[in-house]
């Protein structure tokens, strides 16, 4: 067991790490806030993903450039799903499984939507630094991976600033806590769980354009990363963004873990077991809902 | 009011009227498709229906039902294919497994509820699903297992197997959901701390229900294996084409209500097989839509819309 390459995976796993947790930050937020479970999250991850292919491929832009279009493109999106198609049934108080088969049900839109316009080829975006490593010491880490995890822990710190420090994100909290309360206060819920929905989306969009570089993209890719995320947000605890970011690292390190040292086919088994410990020991996540 | 209850009683028969006409069929028609279309519906009714006990009337709503129905098919094909058990006992030891295999799932599963319980089976039935794709030495793996021989060589002999299981199933289904312990699963759909509070032991009962409703899962499991000759985990683990239709069909149809999966498997097995005959790329996607529009315009279903208007 050389150490060197213990740490080399575990940095690697952290790395990952960091993008899963983007991406179960946007799941969480959406819960925490509309106590809906969005099962089209892999889905705007996939929309994220082709975006920043396609701007890729037809303009020569940079990936890490194309977050600057996929953020708003992915926000206008998850506001029209929410304003025209979830909104309504949240209010008509249907069921809780009608709003999950209803995003299950924009899921399987977006993704053959995607599948009649892009075909099912896998596509990859290659670029002079796709295969680029750094070295710290005798530890060569990926340089995207590097990138993408610097950007997302960014991307969270001006999401953190915006929901702790501005009005809007102390009405989303607020909602978050207890919406009844809330709207006595005068916040409009219909707006806020418009916006948080687009947030949560444009999270999501974000961590697509950064997923490009070191992934690859399909239609059916959405199936996979939906249940990613719910790993993540499950592994954390439900609402918790806290929890989020330390279940996307786990979840990224145990995976990184399994993949060297167990078998590669074997480390998204792996994110399951994990998952499924949790929900027998401790099914209110690592972190559990004590905080937002 | 005496009519009312004349006619109540004898509403208990139509299911089994339906039934007996549909076995009439086969006398005027011989058309192998038409015939296949019935066997589909009655397929997915029965799915529908072992859901919707679990779903409907014990409010526990499952998106992993493939786990049960993936591990009815492999039952019965692993028994035939490794252990020379025949068919016939295979389909029987199919709903066993399928039952055997909700325990243990319930038990982790039952200590959430709501969308936390309903995606926590969904990863358990993945986590099956990874399982039987990776333990080649066992299962085949991605291969999949083809059955050369099958229960019946004729589509006849599929079509009245399966009037005969629905029979069974809509009598167990009726029987159960008139007793004390129908009841018992309304309450805990109504009022889970309620009924708790009442002295209603809510995880015996909803491991109950959920036992029953993956043996006929999973038979029906063992049924698809042996009508569709193939199966491997991609196709009955799935969670599109299994679990989240078998949600689908109950709730167009009306979650909770007798019917509802019967008319919703129809609407669904319909219309898909509709749009897979004109435009099959676009199908996956009109089944989307589909979701969609039921869950925008027709939330409690085809019966429970009609039921609102009584």
């Amino acid at each position: 067991m050389d150490i060197t390459i213990l740490i080399q995976t575990i940095v690697s796993g952290i790395l990952v790490g960091g993008l899963y947790a983007l991406i179960g930050l946007g799941m969480t937020l959406i819960f925490g806030v509309m106590r809906i479970i969005n099962l089209a999250h892999g889905e705007f991850l996939m929309v994220g993903m082709y975006i920043c292919f396609w701007l890729f491929r037809l303009l020569g832009v940079d990936p890490y450039l194309s977050i600057l279009i996929s953020i708003p493109f992915l926000f206008l999106l998850g506001i029209i799903l929410q304003r025209y198609l979830i909104l309504p049934i949240i209010k008509a108080n249907a069921p809780g499984e009608n709003q999950i088969l209803l995003t299950a049900g924009i899921g399987l839109i977006l993704t053959n939507v995607a599948l009649l316009l892009f075909s099912p080829n896998y596509y990859t975006v290659l670029t002079h630094y796709s295969n680029a490593t750094i070295l710290f010491g005798r530890i060569s880490l990926s340089l995207p991976l590097l990138w993408d995890f610097i950007i997302s822990f960014g991307i969270t710190g001006i999401l953190y600033y915006f929901i702790m420090k501005t009005d809007i994100g102390a009405s989303i909290r607020a909602v978050a806590q207890n919406s009844d309360a809330a709207q006595l206060m005068g916040i409009n819920i219909d707006r806020i769980t418009i916006i948080t929905f687009g947030i949560g989306a444009a999270l999501v969009g974000a961590a697509g354009s950064l997923f490009m570089p070191i992934y690859y993209v399909f239609p059916a890719i959405g199936e996979i990363f939906t249940l990613k995320a719910f790993i993540v947000v499950v592994l954390g605890g439900m609402g918790s963004a806290i929890g989020a970011l330390v279940g996307g690292l786990t979840l990224g390190v145990v995976e990184t873990l399994g993949a060297a040292y167990i078998s590669m086919s074997l480390k998204d088994g792996l994110g399951f077991l994990v998952f499924v410990l949790v929900l027998i020991f401790k099914p209110s996540g690592l972190v559990g809902k004590t905080r937002f | 009011m005496l009519k009312l209850e004349e006619f109540t009683q004898k509403r208990k028969l139509i299911p089994f009227i339906i039934l007996l006409m549909l076995s009439l069929i086969p006398l005027f028609i011989k058309n192998e498709y038409i015939l296949h279309l019935i066997i589909l519906i009655l397929l997915w009714s029965i799915l529908g229906i072992s859901w919707n006990l679990l779903g409907g009337y014990t409010g526990q709503v499952s998106f992993g039902h493939a786990a049960f129905f993936g591990v009815g098919a492999y039952t019965a094909c692993l028994f035939y294919v490794k252990g020379g058990i025949p068919l016939w006992l295979g389909i029987i030891a199919a709903g066993i497994s399928g039952a055997l295999i909700s325990i243990p799932i319930g038990a982790i599963c039952f200590r959430l509820r709501g969308p936390y319980f309903a995606l926590s089976v969904l990863a358990l039935a993945e986590v099956l699903r990874l399982i039987t794709l990776h333990w080649k030495s066992f299962t085949e793996g991605a291969v999949g297992i083809l059955l050369i021989e099958t229960i019946f060589s004729t589509k006849l002999g599929y079509y009245y197997f399966i009037i005969g299981i629905a029979i069974i199933t809509i009598i167990i289904m009726a029987y159960l959901l008139q007793k004390r312990t129908g009841y018992y699963f309304r309450a805990i759909r109504e009022d889970e701390d309620a009924a708790e509070a009442l002295g209603i032991f809510t995880l015996r009962y909803k491991l109950f229900a959920l036992i029953i409703s993956a043996f006929f899962t999973g038979i029906m499991g063992a049924f698809f294996a042996n009508y569709t000759n193939y199966i491997d985990p991609y196709i009955v683990f799935s969670i599109g084409d299994v679990s989240i239709a078998m949600v689908l069909i109950v709730v167009l149809g009306g979650i909770g209500t007798f019917w509802g999966p019967l008319i919703g498997a129809t609407i669904v097995v319909l219309i898909s097989e509709g749009f897979r005959s004109f435009f099959s790329t676009a199908s996956l996607l009109i089944y989307g839509v589909l979701i969609v529009l039921v869950i925008l315009f027709l939330p409690r279903g085809v019966v429970g819309s009609i039921q609102r208007k009584i």
